[in-house]
């Protein structure tokens, strides 16, 4: 039995490796923040922030996202369900990903699983995206239960109707009163 | 790609989210307990990035970033194996890594630490495990560089390694670290690591790796999670 390798920060210089061309760097990244094109069925696009104790957004966080496809089929062909955006190429360090909204099992909501990596992380941490505007879906999935009642509007990204196309606003809170439900897992 | 639920994350093998000796943590790392989760379709399932996905330099640092001639510095081949906690090669899995070039500057704009750019020398790489869970990179040993954590602060020499392994649940982003290193002793982000198994870091010199005539070698070996002991839970997707 061999043990697990510690877990160390990503740090501050990241992107030049993992989100190249994101970050206009001359080499290529193996993904970013388009999951799906515009002419894409059920596309969505998801925008938010990372944001520190004080409230400020962090400029040098990179999130991952992992997702079921329409049909609620992880890795199936033709969508990957994999992508990655840094923080640190939006003026308002906004994190956006276009993909399409994932199917879910019977009984359960659809969402994201989400990975935060950032300088100030010793490990990175989990979390996961439901939709506000399946709130029958989410009063009834199994893992939001398991969520105090008070800190499950945390894992809620909220539909901007004001906004053109289907847009969801989700903000990752990392410490604070609304401190952002992360998950071990 | 669906594979079995892996093992829990082991945190007396991983740093805590608060450690007070690395300041960034303080407003960053999240103050309230993880909730657990039990493994469902989309915690054993993960992104699949395969040999189609790396070019025939990607894995050579030393090559990958020439304009008009070789980077400096001391070359050096990188090699060890990916293996789970049951000691299961973990195959065909994407390994990326960035690090600082010999005067320990990195080409992300960000860094603005007083030491020169190499023009042939990016210090960002991606390769993928052989049938064994072998991995090679050939690359320079980077430098040690001040940051602004305390006085006088100074990071060893290291590599950043990020991993995926079987699911996105065996995510891992890490650290190589270089044997006999003075600086370790004074890291808090290393210190992080908690005693007994922050040493996993530190790679071993060999000679096995060094190539005559041409570069030093380092193993660094990395262990991911393995698989979990109890069986699929509650068919949460």
């Amino acid at each position: 039995m061999s043990k697990q390798t510690p877990s160390q920060t990503a740090g501050p210089y990241f992107a030049y490796a993992l989100t190249a061309q994101q970050y206009h760097y001359p080499n290529s990244q193996i993904a970013d923040g388009t999951l799906a094109g515009e002419d894409a069925a059920g596309r969505i696009r998801i925008v938010g922030r990372v944001l520190d104790g004080a409230g400020a957004p962090i400029p040098d966080a990179m999130v991952e996202i992992w997702q079921a496809d329409s049909a609620g089929r992880y890795g199936a062909e033709g969508f990957c369900g994999f992508g990655r955006q840094g923080t640190g190429t939006d003026p308002q360090g906004r994190f956006v990903f276009d993909t399409i909204k994932p199917g879910a099992a019977t009984g359960h909501a659809p969402f994201l699983t989400l990975v935060v990596f950032m300088r100030g992380l010793l490990t990175h941490v989990y979390t996961r995206l439901y939709f506000s505007d399946e709130p029958a879906a989410n009063a009834a999935d199994p893992t939001l239960a398991t969520v105090p009642p008070a800190r499950r509007p945390t894992l809620v990204a909220e539909r901007d109707g004001a906004a053109p196309g289907v847009l969801y606003r989700f903000d990752i809170r990392m410490q604070g009163e609304d401190e952002t439900v992360f998950f071990d897992l | 790609m669906i594979n079995a639920p892996v093992s829990q994350r082991d945190w007396s093998a991983h740093p805590p989210l608060i450690y007070p000796p690395y300041a960034s943590t303080a407003l960053r790392a999240p103050t309230k307990p993880l909730i657990p989760l039990a493994h469902g379709l989309a915690e054993s399932s993960g992104p699949v990035f395969g040999h189609d996905r790396v070019g025939p330099l990607d894995h050579d640092l030393t090559q990958n970033g020439r304009r008009n001639g070789e980077p400096l510095g001391e070359r050096i081949a990188v090699s060890g194996r990916i293996l789970d906690e049951d000691g299961r090669p973990v195959r065909d899995t994407l390994i990326e890594i960035w690090q600082a070039n010999a005067a320990g500057r990195y080409v992300h704009q960000v860094d603005q630490h007083a030491a020169p750019l190499d023009p042939n020398f990016l210090g960002a790489g991606r390769c993928v495990t052989n049938g064994e869970g072998v991995y090679k990179f050939y690359t320079i040993k980077p430098g040690a560089y001040p940051w602004r954590n305390h006085f006088n602060a100074w990071r060893p020499n290291h590599i950043h390694f990020s991993l995926f392994g079987a699911t996105i649940a065996s995510r891992l982003v890490t650290q190589m670290y270089f044997p006999g290193d003075p600086l370790l002793a004074l890291d808090p982000i290393y210190l992080g690591a908690p005693e007994g198994a922050r040493e996993r870091l530190i790679s071993r010199f060999s000679l096995d790796v060094a190539e005559p005539d041409f570069c030093l070698g380092y193993v660094f070996d990395i262990v991911l999670r393995g698989r979990s002991e109890t069986p699929f839970e509650g068919g949460d997707r």
